[in-house]
């Protein structure tokens, strides 16, 4: 038996709202507490303890947020620097900065002070996704608590540090979650990624050099600091410390997120805190593990998996956001991928060759596979086309397009088979109303 | 001091400039790369993803046109970086994007005009694979109204903005962009309007693929079908480089020449499309006047009455030199004018007072001395009574690449034009030179303070009747604020007229006692002038001829040929050899890509045969004896594709005294407006040219394309 993550090692202690989201309860959780003693620490103590800290990026690629702060320039010249907080959370399947956004805002502000004054950033953008109505609101009237108390604004919390917060809202773009489309479209231009080099820590929001943090890396920051790096570090496996917030939806009996350790077993995520899957664990079909773009994980595979990055990466899929789309065996697993292929076609933006004619090109091909209507040639046509276009794009909404079908033909490739062979013979193929309900 | 880093492609080191892109770096070693979307004058949009290479140990394929040499980190062992073009990756990833572009492409070479030119064709056949995959339907594309000029085939379109890139970057209107996303994305005008640059047309020549092509000349032929000439355009003074691109005796299209001293790699609209004017309205045989009417004639018989008309007093004739006379007709009838002893000759056909005042300089007085290409090192501008996008549209995309690029800091007097970039409007009037000349804040701050400051004064300043005193004026300014010195000369004369500087520079001007262009005009006003030798002068109005005899040269039924008592019919521009000199002073070498119309002949031997029969005969039967005797004349023209103010060299600009041309005086009190009116009909070859006609029209006439500023 698996040992649970103890109530008084959460970080996200409001994750459900059952308490005040305002600046005075958020204080009694511990939010802005000694934030300016954490600040006259100075900016190259916070950055090694974010390093030592152990601290992968949140958002879904998984790099060292500490090692990423220290990429930004140690002086400050005639360019300013941004810190910029990637809250577009538009990854099926994750829901993650919702529940943060809305219920404990105080901790991504302060955490987003903390972090701006490790990089000499006196300005922050929180870049909201489109759709998160309510967490504008929330957000913003946190913020302005914030400026009311003085934790932040000029002379921030007493540290003689300005700093100011600014929430930007988006229209709804997949693509604006990628860090340089966000930096384009909060720039006021067409969400479009841009080519790297330069990296956004050399020339990024407004040619200045910036960092682009999701936010649950950035609001977990200050209790860390706060805690030590040494208790963050010890959970989790080497080379994936801390918890993490997991998102379990799909087929459970009681969808949640639940802050856990990394490294849990995703039988224990799955079985301890959603309540178990729909009719069992036998009834266990296949588990996207990290939000729509990664590989699915056959039931073999998930028996005995780990949560987190090396233990993911290990059987060919992603840690990703975490956000876990479990699907029991009543799921027409072909139509649920055929789905996200539709889903990456529709949010390609369309600047690059291989996403923008490959996407469709793989849906409709998806689409066919689905009702059988397909030669058995082309499910290795189609693997084939997704590795044209994985690694040859700009941004990763490439590679996030052609993974899930990897993953489907990697692991269900009999099922799609035998609806061609059905399909030929004129016999039903497995073909549900929905693919997951 | 550029910092060269090894790199080492397909197993070759090499040592490059620390900021080359891996393409510069690829094919100094001789690697082909294909590319769509990369243009070496464009933004870098690493979109197209056909100049993948390897980086061996790096994940994924890179994309040699955006990486940088000094982004490259060197192997573990310390070994530079191995790169590779030929891979059996890099092979599989051009493939791969090959057919990507190919699945929703429709295919249609047969019927489009891009055929034999097209990148996709060609890289299809380079780097595509045999047969495609996909077999489902191709996407369809709504085709998009962007004009008269350019035709659209938005199906074929590979998004590869190129042309948003350019009409964005270069031209500087915001009227093309890539709309909606994914596989739904569109290159669009928006609101299906006519682009109002005068560069549009260059839209063309940018898309790789058969998505924009010329409107004008759809279905025309094949370019294999072409005879290309390399020549120079005479639409404006700037002498783009251009190929006139000709198939049995008509030229069918104009395509730019890669010069990056004057027009890089654009023509301005008027010069690649003005060619269906070369086919009307021609002049085809000579006519003479009887009873009031214009009568084909016979050469020897309209030889025969000019003979008789310039045998009269000197006294009483007069010729004047029009705007695309070629170097080589202005010489000879500068010489037979010579020889007849007459003394009333001008080339400025709109009265600018340029060539009078010979001070220290001489030539330096009406070039444009900084030279197009030595904007670039300008860091502060003065424009005077220019509309210089329409006047010089190369000159005007020169200023405004330097001045997004570098600090220009750009002050104009007179009538505010949209230049598609930001200036400060000093006010209308001349008097706001005065003023500039006494201020010390404002624009006169950042003039002092400028490192090379440079002034650009329009026609449109110097064509009136106060001329002469604006250009004191602005001598004055230039003076004041060290735009002439040792090293830098910042005094430029933007000039319209293609033939004007060779002009002037053979002295085609008034001789001691000779009357100039509003003294010939006024004596044939009042009877003293009664014989004009017209070459090709048709910006004069019809009545201002009076009772004079008028003998036209030239190549088009325009106003002058409509005033003409004698017809000559002349070779159009792209019909002889001819030098042309532009407003730098550069003279450069046009050449005939067609036969003249008819009976039409090359100006300079209508002028030799005329000066036999007047007993004049000049010393010269064939074009090289003609250019020996211009080159002794005038040395000038004997340094072939030269600017004097070239290289930063600034020849002489140390002897040079701006604030002594001209003459004293108060300057009237009317606005300073350009020359140019109507952008598409500033010369007989583009008023008969429909294309530029439609043009005119789609732009509302003159009114929306040179808005005036709010």
């Amino acid at each position: 038996m698996v040992e649970l993550l103890r109530d008084k090692d959460r970080i996200f202690t409001n994750l459900y709202g059952l308490q005040d989201w305002r600046l005075e309860a958020a204080r009694k959780r511990g939010a802005w507490l000694g934030t300016n003693e954490i600040l006259q620490q100075g900016r190259d103590w916070i950055i090694d303890n974010m390093k030592a800290s152990g601290l992968r990026g949140r958002g879904g690629a998984g790099f060292p947020t500490g090692l990423k702060w220290s990429f930004m320039p140690k002086e400050v010249t005639n360019r300013p620097h941004y810190l910029v907080v990637n809250a577009d959370e538009s990854e099926p399947g994750t829901c993650k900065d919702r529940e943060m956004l809305r219920h404990d805002p105080h901790l991504l502000i302060e955490g987003a002070l903390v972090a701006s004054f490790a990089m000499q950033a006196n300005a922050c953008y929180v870049y909201l996704r489109g759709e998160y109505v309510q967490e504008r609101n929330r957000l913003q009237a946190a913020i302005d608590e914030a400026y009311a108390a003085g934790l932040v604004g000029k002379n921030a919390c007493g540290s003689g540090f300005d700093f100011d917060i600014y929430m930007h809202h988006g229209a709804g773009a997949y693509i604006c979650g990628e860090e340089t489309a966000l930096l384009e479209s909060l720039e006021g231009k067409k969400g479009q990624p841009r080519l790297k080099p330069p990296f956004p820590a050399n020339a990024g929001l407004y040619g200045c050099p910036t960092t682009v943090n999701n936010v649950e890396s950035i609001a977990v920051g200050p209790t860390i600091l706060r805690r030590g790096a040494a208790w963050f570090k010890s959970f989790g496996r080497d080379n994936n410390a801390g918890t993490k917030v997991f998102c379990i939806s799909g087929h459970v009996n009681a969808p949640c997120n639940v802050e856990e350790a990394l490294s849990i077993p995703m039988t224990t995520l799955i079985e301890e805190y959603a309540g178990g899957v729909r009719g069992g664990w036998d009834n266990l079909k296949c588990v996207i593990p990290g939000g729509s773009s990664v590989p699915l994980l056959p039931r073999e595979i998930c028996d005995d998996v780990l949560m987190d990055f090396d233990a993911l990466s290990a059987v060919k899929s992603g840690m990703g956001t975490a956000g876990m789309i479990v699907m029991d065996k009543s799921t027409d697993v072909v139509a649920a991928i055929a789905r996200l292929s539709y889903f990456y076609k529709h949010e390609s933006c369309g600047q690059c060759t291989p996403c923008r004619e490959g996407t469709g090109w793989m849906w409709r091909v998806m689409e066919r596979m689905v009702t059988g209507e397909a030669e058995m040639r082309e499910i290795d046509m189609l693997l084939d086309v997704s590795k044209q276009i994985e690694g040859h794009t700009i941004c990763a909404l490439g590679d996030a397009a052609a993974w899930p079908i990897q993953g489907l033909i990697r692991h269900f490739r009999p099922e799609i088979e035998e609806r061609i062979n059905n399909y030929r013979a004129n016999k039903p193929v497995f073909v549900s109303q929905v693919a997951a309900e | 001091m550029t910092d060269l880093r090894k790199v080492n492609i397909d197993g070759a080191e090499l040592e490059v400039p620390g900021d080359y892109t891996l393409m510069q770096a690829c094919e100094q070693a001789g690697a082909e790369i294909p590319r769509f979307c990369y243009h070496e004058r464009l933004s870098v949009a690493g979109n197209c993803r056909m100049c993948l290479v390897e980086w061996v140990g790096a994940p994924k394929p890179q994309a040699s046109c955006a990486l940088q040499i000094k982004d490259l980190r060197p192997n573990r062992d310390g070994s530079c970086a191995n790169i590779l073009t030929n891979s059996p990756t890099v092979k599989k990833a051009r493939e791969g994007v090959m057919e990507f572009l190919l699945i929703n492409h429709p295919l249609d070479c047969p019927i489009c005009d891009q055929g034999g030119e097209c990148d996709l064709q060609d890289q299809a056949m380079g780097y595509g694979r045999v047969g495609s995959r996909f077999d489902m339907n191709k996407r369809a594309v709504d085709d998009k109204y962007m004009g008269p000029l350019v035709a659209t085939v938005m199906t074929r379109c590979i998004q590869c903005t190129r042309c948003v890139r350019f009409i964005t970057e270069v031209a500087g209107v915001s009227e093309i962009g890539l709309a909606s996303r994914g596989e739904d994305a569109e290159i669009t005008t928006y609101l299906e309007k006519s682009l109002t640059s005068e560069m549009s047309g260059n839209i063309i020549d940018l898309c790789p693929v058969g998505a924009l092509t010329s409107k004008p000349y759809a279905f025309n032929a094949r370019p294999w079908e072409l005879e290309p000439t390399e020549s120079i355009d005479v639409m404006d003074a700037v002498g783009s480089n251009i190929r006139i691109d000709s198939r049995g005796g008509r030229v069918l299209r104009i395509v730019p020449v890669i010069n990056d001293d004057i027009n890089e790699e654009w023509i301005s609209d008027k010069t690649r499309f003005v060619w269906d004017g070369l086919g009307r309205q021609r002049l085809d045989r000579p006519y003479v006047r009887k009873n009031g009417q214009l009568v084909p004639v016979s050469w020897d018989e309209a030889l025969a009455v000019v003979a008789g008309k310039l045998g009269g007093d000197p006294e009483s004739i007069a010729a004047i030199a029009g705007d695309l006379a070629c170097t080589e007709s202005m010489k000879a009838l500068n010489d037979l004018m010579d020889g007849l002893g007459v003394k009333s000759i001008d080339c400025r056909q709109d009265g600018a007072p340029l060539g009078e005042t010979v001070v220290g300089g001489g030539r330096q007085e009406y070039l444009m001395n900084t030279t197009i290409a030595g904007i670039e090192q300008a860091d502060a501008l003065l424009i005077v009574g220019s509309n210089v996008r329409h006047e010089a549209p190369l000159v005007n995309a020169r200023i405004r690449k330097t001045w997004i690029h570098k600090d220009l800091e750009i002050g104009m007097v007179g009538v505010p034009y949209d230049l598609t970039y930001d200036y400060g409007h000093l006010g209308e009037t001349a008097a706001e030179l005065e003023t500039l000349l006494k201020s010390t804040k404002g624009f006169a701050r950042k003039l002092k303070s400028a490192k090379n400051p440079m002034i650009l004064i329009g026609q449109g300043a110097l064509a009136r009747k106060d001329g002469a005193k604006i250009l004191r004026l602005c001598g004055k300014v230039a003076d004041k604020f060290g735009m002439v010195r040792e090293g830098w000369n910042g005094w430029n004369v933007l000039h319209t007229a293609a033939a004007r500087v060779a002009g002037l520079d053979m002295g085609f001007v008034p001789g001691k006692g000779g009357r100039d262009l509003a003294g010939i005009l006024a004596g044939a006003k009042d009877g003293s002038v009664k014989t004009i030798y017209n070459l090709g002068a048709d910006e004069i109005a019809e009545d201002l001829f009076g009772e004079a005899f008028v003998i036209y040269q030239g190549s088009h039924g325009d106003r002058g040929a409509h005033r003409a008592d004698v017809i000559l019919p002349g070779a159009a521009y792209t019909e002889k050899d001819a030098l042309w000199v532009n407003t730098e002073g550069r003279v450069q070498m046009g050449f005939a890509a067609v036969p003249p119309k008819g009976d039409a002949k090359t100006d300079w031997k209508i002028i030799r045969a005329l000066s036999e029969l007047c007993k004049r005969t000049l010393p010269y039967d064939d074009i090289e004896a003609l250019r020996k005797k211009l080159f002794a004349d005038h040395p000038t023209f004997a340094g072939l594709n030269y600017a004097p103010g070239a290289n930063m060299g600034a020849e002489g600009a140390a002897d040079f005294a701006p604030a002594k041309l001209g003459a004293a005086g108060k300057p009237l009190k009317a606005p300073l407006k350009s020359g140019v009116g109507d952008f598409y009909f500033t010369n007989p070859v583009a008023r008969a040219s429909r294309v530029m006609a439609q043009c005119s029209q789609e732009c509302g006439g003159n009114a929306s394309l040179s808005e005036v500023r709010t």
